[in-house]
């Protein structure tokens, strides 16, 4: 008893056959979109590489991009077998290779299965990486004379107001570090000997942010200096103050970007493998009505199409056969050593 | 003596009209990008809407878009003339439109030449509105308590980031401007108030900017107060200082941007000028090759296609006189003073009839 069987007459054949490729064709231009997809977010992960301490997992973009790059190669050789379909002598060519081609459609699945789940699992290890890299792009802010650092000022700088946060968690962290460098420090003076003395690791801290926090919405120019000291600024009162700088982190901003980014590309490849489903449905019900045409040489006839030749229950016991008969294939056959030994 | 003159075969003929008739759909294609580069061009301008004083620079992108539209809607008649012109009997409909419709797209083409021309002369005007705009906008910038100026702060300092300039001409600019307002200034500190009285006209002026002059290249924290006290920074020379600020004027960096916008328009709307020019010249070519096979009757010889049937001059001339003569019908003929009733010698034969005609048998008069 085959599995979903449908009726096909010449017409509905034809019919599945010119609908089959367009479909096909468009699995190519998803295809395609994913590839693109992946190199976007490879980067977009490579522009922000400095704030992830260079130490950022590639593996999804480089799945996306292969996987992209497979899907455009099967579902164009799956186009063109749907193209040659309604010609018998063009149609024996690509007879032998569909049971294994149908395979690989399996497989595909599973591999287009595999990346979506790491688009979403992956974002853990991204928002761990992020912590990290930030804390030390902070550290590292004002070393700006140290070769491979001299541009984290910068990164750091861009990344706070293209992203509108500031700092790791927030802006206290700035308090933290000593991100003016010693050079453009007057030892001499008495205020900064104090300072730098009072602390236990020597590092010159205050209760000041870079420029890059201010925010340009604040009606009042921006207080970047003293901040948690309320007389040193008119009409000023740091706990309820929110429009002067950025009160976001930083790995928040960015994660939320690239949690987004990872959740619809992921959406996207899971959305990919319904329709690589459908593409061999269709092809499986195109591939069996051509083949039970009871008359090859009359077109007219009509056919019945299938998705499994037996049902799901008695096709996984074959398969399960199969699979057993291939392991068993090494082993010598008892029976017949005896006897053999025997004569 | 025809202006180059060419020879069309019936199959010469059916090609030229299939090629002209993917050249006219390819240039409904080149209407549309004109189309969407004067909308492209608007947008620009609109977004930065309160950098410019009101200035009549937004004829361009309009120019544009009606360009393109008719562009469009031209190519696309043409191309339905062409696909017609492969049959004789088709073209019959179309041959009297055929000669003004050739008229109309060669005017009109000048006015996408016009276009593209206009869209380099629009930089004296787009200057002067920037600076205008720009100085405005930095003289409101500590007024972000006053109704339809609030955002104003917000959009100057967003300007400055993103197109990496300071002040108008400079960050000097910021030095002549009070542009912190005077709700956040202590009037009871000695300080303020002697600046406040050391200035004619009562304002707060002090060597500082906005932190958005700051230029995210510079190896040390920004210096944005004091900028031109040597002594109130350690290690800080202002004259030789380059990175710590930035150095270009607002009004330049918005002038490169929207100059480098509009010589790609205008170097795309010159091409596709040309573009209908050459489609223009085919479809000429077309219509005096068909109307010669009309002339000459047999639908499948061959004929003759060219630019002009007479020389430019002999064209000219023509032409003119054409005019004149529209011009001239409802004047006077001003031979005899104006007086129709002198009689004027017939210089012409008068015709009675045939020679040689018998007369009629006269009916007997009773």
């Amino acid at each position: 008893m085959p599995f979903m069987p449908v009726k096909f007459n010449s017409q509905k054949r034809v019919k599945l056959a010119q609908g089959l490729w367009l479909i096909y064709w468009l699995s190519v231009i998803v295809g395609i979109f994913i590839f693109s997809l992946g190199i976007f977010f490879k980067i977009e992960l490579r522009k922000r590489s400095e704030m992830m301490d260079n130490n950022e997992s590639h593996l999804v973009p480089n799945l996306l991009i292969l996987v992209g790059l497979l899907a455009c190669g099967i579902n164009a050789f799956g186009g063109k077998v749907c193209h040659d379909s309604l010609d018998p002598v063009k149609f024996a060519k690509w007879k032998p290779m569909l049971k294994p081609y149908l395979m690989m459609c399996c497989g595909f699945n599973g591999l287009l299965l595999l990346t979506g789940l790491l688009c979403f699992l992956m974002q853990f290890a991204v928002y761990l990486t992020l912590a990290e890299g930030l804390k030390n792009s902070i550290k590292f802010y004002k070393d700006t004379d140290t070769p491979g650092r001299c541009f984290m000022k910068r990164t750091l700088d861009m990344t706070q107001i293209e992203f509108r946060c500031c700092g790791n968690n927030n802006f206290r962290d700035w308090f933290e570090v000593q991100w003016i460098s010693n050079r453009y420090l007057d030892m001499s003076n008495d205020l900064v000997k104090d300072r730098v003395l009072s602390n236990v690791e020597q590092k010159y801290l205050m209760d000041s942010v870079p420029f890059s926090c201010c925010n340009p919405g604040s009606p009042r120019p921006c207080i970047q200096h003293h901040l948690t000291n309320n007389s040193a600024h008119y009409d000023y009162d740091h706990r309820i103050e929110e429009l002067n700088i950025w009160t976001r982190g930083c790995r928040e901003a960015l994660f939320s970007y690239f949690s987004s980014m990872m959740s619809s590309i992921g959406i996207l490849v899971l959305g990919t493998i319904i329709l690589e489903s459908a593409d061999m449905a269709g092809l499986k019900y195109l591939t069996t009505a051509l083949e039970t045409m009871e008359d090859p040489e009359n077109p007219e006839c009509e056919s019945e199409g299938w998705l499994l030749e037996k049902g799901v229950k008695e096709t996984f016991g074959d398969l399960l056969t199969k699979m057993k008969t291939l392991g068993k294939g090494n082993q010598v056959d008892e029976g017949g050593d005896a006897q053999e030994a025997a004569t | 003596m025809a202006v180059w003159r060419v020879k069309f075969t019936k199959t010469k003929r059916d090609k030229l009209a299939q090629v002209l008739w993917i050249l006219n759909w390819f240039s409904v294609l080149t209407g549309a990008i004109l189309f969407s580069l004067g909308i492209f061009l608007k947008v620009e301008l609109n977004k930065q809407e309160e950098m410019m004083a009101d200035r009549d620079i937004h004829y361009v992108p309009n120019m544009l878009i009606a360009v393109g539209l008719i562009a469009c809607a031209i190519n696309f008649l043409g191309g339905k003339i062409c696909y017609d012109c492969v049959d004789t009997n088709k073209f019959l409909r179309w041959k009297l439109i055929m000669l003004p419709y050739i008229i109309f797209t060669f005017f009109f083409t000048f006015c996408v030449l016009v276009g593209a021309l206009m869209c380099y002369t629009m930089r004296g005007e787009l200057e002067e509105s920037l600076n205008l705009g720009l100085t405005q906008a930095m003289k409101f910038y500590k007024d972000t308590d006053t109704p339809g100026r609030c955002f104003l702060k917000r959009t100057v300092d967003i300007l400055q980031i993103e197109f990496q300039c300071c002040g108008n001409n400079g960050y000097k600019d910021w030095f002549q401007i009070q542009w912190i307002s005077n709700r956040y200034l202590d009037m009871t500190h000695k300080d303020v108030a002697d600046r406040l009285r050391s200035n004619v006209e009562g304002k707060y002026l002090m060597d500082g900017v906005p932190f958005s002059c700051c230029n995210i290249d510079s190896p040390r924290p920004c210096i944005q107060q004091q900028i031109t006290n040597n002594s109130a920074h350690f290690n800080y020379e202002h004259q030789t200082e380059e990175l710590n600020l930035r150095m270009k004027g607002c009004r330049q960096a918005l002038l490169d941007y929207f100059t480098h916008i509009m010589q790609s328009i205008g170097l795309t709307v010159l091409i596709i000028w040309l573009f209908e020019l050459s489609v223009l010249t085919g479809v000429r070519f077309l219509q005096t090759s068909l109307e010669n096979v009309l002339k000459q009757g047999d639908p499948d010889s061959e004929s003759d296609g060219w630019l002009l049937e007479n020389s430019f001059m002999e064209t000219a001339r023509t032409n003119l006189n054409i005019i004149k003569s529209l011009g001239k019908s409802n004047q006077i003929d001003d031979g005899n003073n104006g007086d129709p009733n002198i009689n004027v010698p017939s210089t012409s034969i008068a015709n009675y009839g045939p020679d040689n005609v018998p007369p009629k048998e006269a009916p007997e008069a009773s």
